[in-house]
């Protein structure tokens, strides 16, 4: 603990020094929540405006008449380049894509985590460090091989369809988008589950050896009933991470009926046809956050956890 | 033949050799403590017997059958971690039945079992409860119940009593003992603390670097150490081991202790070992321990060799049973152990008395025992 | 107790002995075998692409990939753009933007996330109530911080339009819309966004440090501020540390930013090499150049982050 307490201060600067300076501090922390507070408050509260209001009315004003009819349009109505459709489509395609990511991702991280730190082999750290490193690259680097090879795939895939009559998924840009995020997810899975691992003791797994053990039983009886924090934060982190990715989005999945979430967002802003709804954008906008809001409001603590490990690496 | 043998042992990590070749054996109902220093290899050596560490060289025979080449689970062995390595997600029940599960045993043979071990440790009332809800003693003996669960050939414990309190620590060894004598079982164990190898020990095995220094009983170890190391390493308050000359007439020898500025002690040596004739005029270790160096009155009886010298006291330490007193002999601090209600005061000459007998030569050279 | 064996438990063995069955064979090599496809991916979609695009750096690949080499003639062209400041190349807009962006977000957020950090370590009423809020946007996507400060800051709807309407008709910020001042706009979003993470780490930073030393340093009579900036701020380095290399590597990669916020900016005047690389291979069709675009932003994280990893790992292994 650290709390630097002002020492019970000598007679020279008395009671007063002491009430300004708490005015002080606190005065500056109430600016700043304003500051970090006012875009979510001018994006909720537009997002309950008539456009009428908007035009004529104050950003910062609460809506004089409260209405759904934005939210209920940016889901089902709200066009996404030529299709108007609403975003409900595109909200079901990030969850199609994020669910099946964010469990095969966590799972190769647990499996990874156990071997690297209780069946070390020579070199163990060497492969870590290069799955490590891969959490680090721009993916700018892999942009394009991974559109060439998404290609083929999808080029064979046509060709198992029109053959065999099913492409086994290939070619489909949610699968594609699935596992170019399990593909570039599991540097960091790895690493929260090998940091974790690190430190849960090694002589567990000596006793569950003793005991007749094996290698699956050992992670599945032992290793995994214990592991449930970090499992919560590897699993709010991909899925925050995964969620509110664009870049791999809009390279794989920026056209079409399979766009994510965040694709999607950007071109119901963008799309310039007509008069701009802006109270339509924000309720598409506070749409998209949602779910990662949802889960840093459910479990903020494991989420700012997720980030330390993220950040604090080796 | 022994029940537990182990020869020629090696194990190699990359350049790095931990263990130099280890030959040790126990018999059967033994109890054999691997005693040193941290970084000596003794818990290395101890999963090499468990099997959770490979060996380079060498053989494990565990009555009569090697089974260096075992699954560690193949090898009829049940080990106590330091940190007991409780399976915090399960219960009591579970933990102690884990291996049993794993090799199979029906519901009602475990619960059987369970019950009986329960019953032998007091911890039946503990069963339900979770790792996390026992405390430090309570889990100790959880530990113990699942390698007794096993009833294997080789009991292994690696310094199952260093993670409690000093007053749980000594009962919890009582109990170890108690439990070996009933049981009869043939136990490995791995401490640091040398208190613990020679109370429970029947063969002690000190290490130092991947070496054994000595291998013998508690008494041998004790009374007559193999060299320097093991002399300091056993016993608290350790032997005193001064810088010392051997001086003499003729046939008879002398031990010489320089003191600061006044003359030097010279104790005669009636029987002095065979191999300290070859050290006249020339430096030894002179080793004591505090026992053998008393007041005049608080000296063995029956001790064939007394030599009684005049000391200049610094420190005086009342230990409640004991009382210590601290000189300074050859440049060293020396510690006496004198009667709690010995008269003694710091900054006073005060006779001591040489327990000769007692007293053990080291080459200060290759610090290996002169005989 | 340890040895150096037990810290580096070596489980398999190391010889293959000939009485080993093949199953128990198997269950040696089942570790390896576990880990054998995650890091085949990593060898082959990390290491294996990041050459691939070294490779077609060297062609010259337009629309589709092309595997004559045909030397560096993109990089030729990306150095040549490096000095065309009249008017600028968009490479020159690009990297001149990475550098401004680059700073002030860094310097920033640091000077920001402690700032607030010392500021809620003050025995705050409320703490758990302020800090949330200080960190909530780092669960926001890009494009959702975009969409929002993109209506904040737009002169006709956001703020300048609420000061008038407040009477303070002479308030004029146009950032948003201005091609010399757009990237100061993705600054105020980026910060916006990572400073209140920034300030957490600090936070936890400041929560781990011994109290005794600050007690021991106020016994040696110690200001407040004397005690920050001589001992508090000193101990915190390796959060310094950290922070930077997260910032740095964010703010290389920020790329959906840039796109949501400002759709490019006025004439791609707020591009982000990021932005460049993407443009050049998806867009404009230039894939050699968009290519080289991308090793050059792989060298700038890699000759941060090397020897970060390096030091942390071989620290570790130890």
């Amino acid at each position: 603990m650290s709390a630097v307490t002002t020492p019970a201060r000598q007679a020279s600067g008395g009671v007063n020094v002491k009430i300004v300076n708490r005015i002080v501090i606190y005065g500056l922390l109430a600016l700043f929540a304003l500051f970090y507070l006012m875009p979510l408050f001018v994006m909720l509260v537009t997002s309950f405006k008539t456009m009428d209001e908007i035009q004529n009315g104050n950003m910062l004003s609460l809506p004089k008449a409260p209405t759904f009819e934005p939210w209920l349009k940016a889901w089902g109505e709200t066009c996404v380049g030529l299709t108007c459709a609403g975003i409900k489509g595109y909200f079901w395609n990030s969850i199609k894509m994020v669910v099946p990511a964010v469990l095969i991702s966590t799972m190769l991280g647990a499996l990874n985590g156990y071997v690297l730190t209780k069946w070390r082999f020579r070199g163990a750290t060497l492969v870590f460090g290069l799955m490590l490193f891969a959490c680090f690259i721009p993916f700018q680097s892999v942009l394009l091989p991974m559109a060439t090879i998404l290609g083929s795939l999808g080029r064979f895939g046509v060709t198992l369809q029109n053959t065999v009559g099913t492409s086994f998924g290939l070619g489909n840009s949610t699968v594609n988008l699935v596992f170019v995020h399990v593909v570039y997810g599991i540097g960091f899975t790895t690493l929260f589950f090998r940091n974790y691992y690190e430190a849960f003791p090694t002589e567990l797994v000596k006793a569950a050896q003793v005991d007749g053990a094996s290698f699956f039983q050992i992670f599945r009886r032992i290793m995994l009933p214990n592991s449930m924090p970090i499992f919560v934060v590897t699993v709010i982190y991909q899925f925050t991470n995964i969620w509110n990715d664009f870049l791999f989005a809009s390279a794989y999945a920026g056209t079409g009926d399979a766009m994510p979430m965040t694709v999607a967002l950007n071109n119901v802003v963008n799309t310039s046809t007509g008069v701009v709804e802006y109270n339509v954008n924000m309720a598409a906008a506070m749409i998209a956050a949602l779910p990662t809001l949802l889960v840093y409001v459910l479990a903020g603590r494991y989420f700012v956890r997720g980030l330390m490990a993220g950040a604090v690496k080796g | 033949m022994a029940f537990l043998e182990i020869d020629g042992l090696r194990k190699r990590f990359g350049q790095v050799e931990i263990l130099k070749g280890i030959d040790l054996d126990l018999e059967k109902g033994g109890f054999l403590v691997l005693v040193g220093p941290s970084g000596c290899g003794k818990s290395t050596l101890l999963n090499t017997i468990a099997g959770l560490e490979t060996i380079t060289s060498g053989e494990i025979r565990v009555d009569g059958r090697a089974i260096n080449d075992l699954h560690p689970s193949k090898r009829d062995i049940a080990m106590v971690f330091q940190s007991y390595a409780l399976y915090p997600n399960m219960t009591v029940a579970g933990n102690i039945s884990f291996g049993m599960e794993m090799r199979g045993v029906p519901a009602d043979e475990r619960q059987k079992a369970i019950d009986k071990v329960a019953k032998v440790l007091q911890i039946g009332h503990l069963l339900q409860r979770k790792p996390s809800q026992l405390s430090g003693g309570q889990r100790q003996r959880v530990a113990m119940g699942r390698a007794l669960v096993r009833d294997p050939k080789l009991f292994l414990f690696d310094e199952p009593l260093s993670n409690l309190d000093a007053k749980l620590r000594v009962d919890m060894r009582i109990e170890i003992k108690r439990l070996h004598a009933t049981t009869g079982t043939t136990i490995v164990y791995v401490t640091h603390d040398q208190i613990e190898a020679m109370t429970l020990a029947t063969k002690i095995a000190v290490m130092r670097d991947g070496e054994v220094q000595q291998f013998g009983t508690p008494a041998e170890i004790y009374n007559n150490p193999a060299n320097v190391f093991v002399a300091d390493f056993m016993g608290s308050p350790a032997m005193n081991l001064i810088p010392a000359t051997i001086g003499g007439n003729g046939g008879d020898l002398a031990v010489v202790l320089d003191r600061e500025a006044r003359q030097p002690i010279t104790l005669p040596m009636a029987n002095a070992p065979a191999g300290l004739s070859a050290f006249k005029g020339k430096p030894v270790i002179f080793g004591v321990r505090p026992e053998a160096l008393t007041d005049p009155e608080g000296a063995e009886r029956n001790a064939s060799q007394i030599a009684t010298a005049d000391c200049h006291i610094e420190v005086v330490e009342p230990a409640g049973s004991d009382t210590f007193a601290v000189t300074n002999l050859g440049g060293k601090g020396v510690v006496a152990r004198l009667r709690a209600d010995a008269n003694i005061q710091p900054g006073t000459n005060t006779p001591l008395a040489f327990n000769l007998t007692k007293a053990v030569f080291f080459d200060p050279a290759t610090e290996s025992r002169i005989r | 107790m340890s040895t150096v064996a037990t810290s580096q438990i070596k489980l398999t063995p190391e010889h293959a002995r000939p009485r080993a069955s093949v199953r128990s064979r198997l269950q040696e090599a089942l570790p390896k075998i576990v880990l054998a496809p995650s890091f085949a991916i990593t060898v082959v979609f990390v290491y294996g692409f990041i050459l691939w695009t070294i490779y077609l750096s060297f062609t010259n690949s337009k629309t589709f990939p092309s595997y004559a080499i045909t030397g560096g003639r993109a990089y030729q062209r990306l150095w040549n753009w490096t000095f065309d400041t009249d008017p600028p190349s968009s490479w020159y807009t690009s990297i001149t933007n990475m550098g401004i962006f680059g700073f002030l977000y860094i310097a920033i957020c640091l000077a920001l996330g402690l700032f607030l950090a010392i500021l809620l370590d003050q025995k705050i009423r409320g703490e758990g109530v302020l800090r949330p809020i200080y960190l909530y946007p780092m669960a926001l996507s890009f494009i959702v911080t975009g969409v929002a400060w993109k209506w904040f800051l737009d002169p006709g709807l956001g703020l300048e339009q609420t000061l008038h309407q407040w009477g303070w008709t002479s308030f004029h910020f146009d950032w948003i819309k201005n091609k010399d001042f757009v990237i100061y706009t993705v600054v105020i979003a980026g910060v916006w966004q990572a400073s209140g993470f920034i300030m957490a780490m600090f936070l936890a930073g400041l929560r781990g440090i011994d109290g005794e030393i600050m007690k021991a340093a106020q016994i040696d009579g110690a200001t407040t501020f004397q005690l920050y900036r001589r001992i508090v701020i000193p101990l915190l380095r390796p959060i310094f540390l950290s922070a930077f290399i997260v910032l740095a590597h964010l703010a290389i990669k920020s790329y959906d930013l840039v796109v949501a916020l400002t759709s490019g900016g006025p004439g791609g005047s707020a591009w982000l090499p990021s932005n460049f690389m993407y443009e050049y291979t998806f867009k404009r069709n230039e894939m050699a150049v968009g290519s080289a675009s991308a090793v050059i932003m792989l060298m700038t994280i890699v000759a941060i982050i090397v020897p970060y990893l390096y030091s942390e790992l071989r620290e570790k292994s130890r």
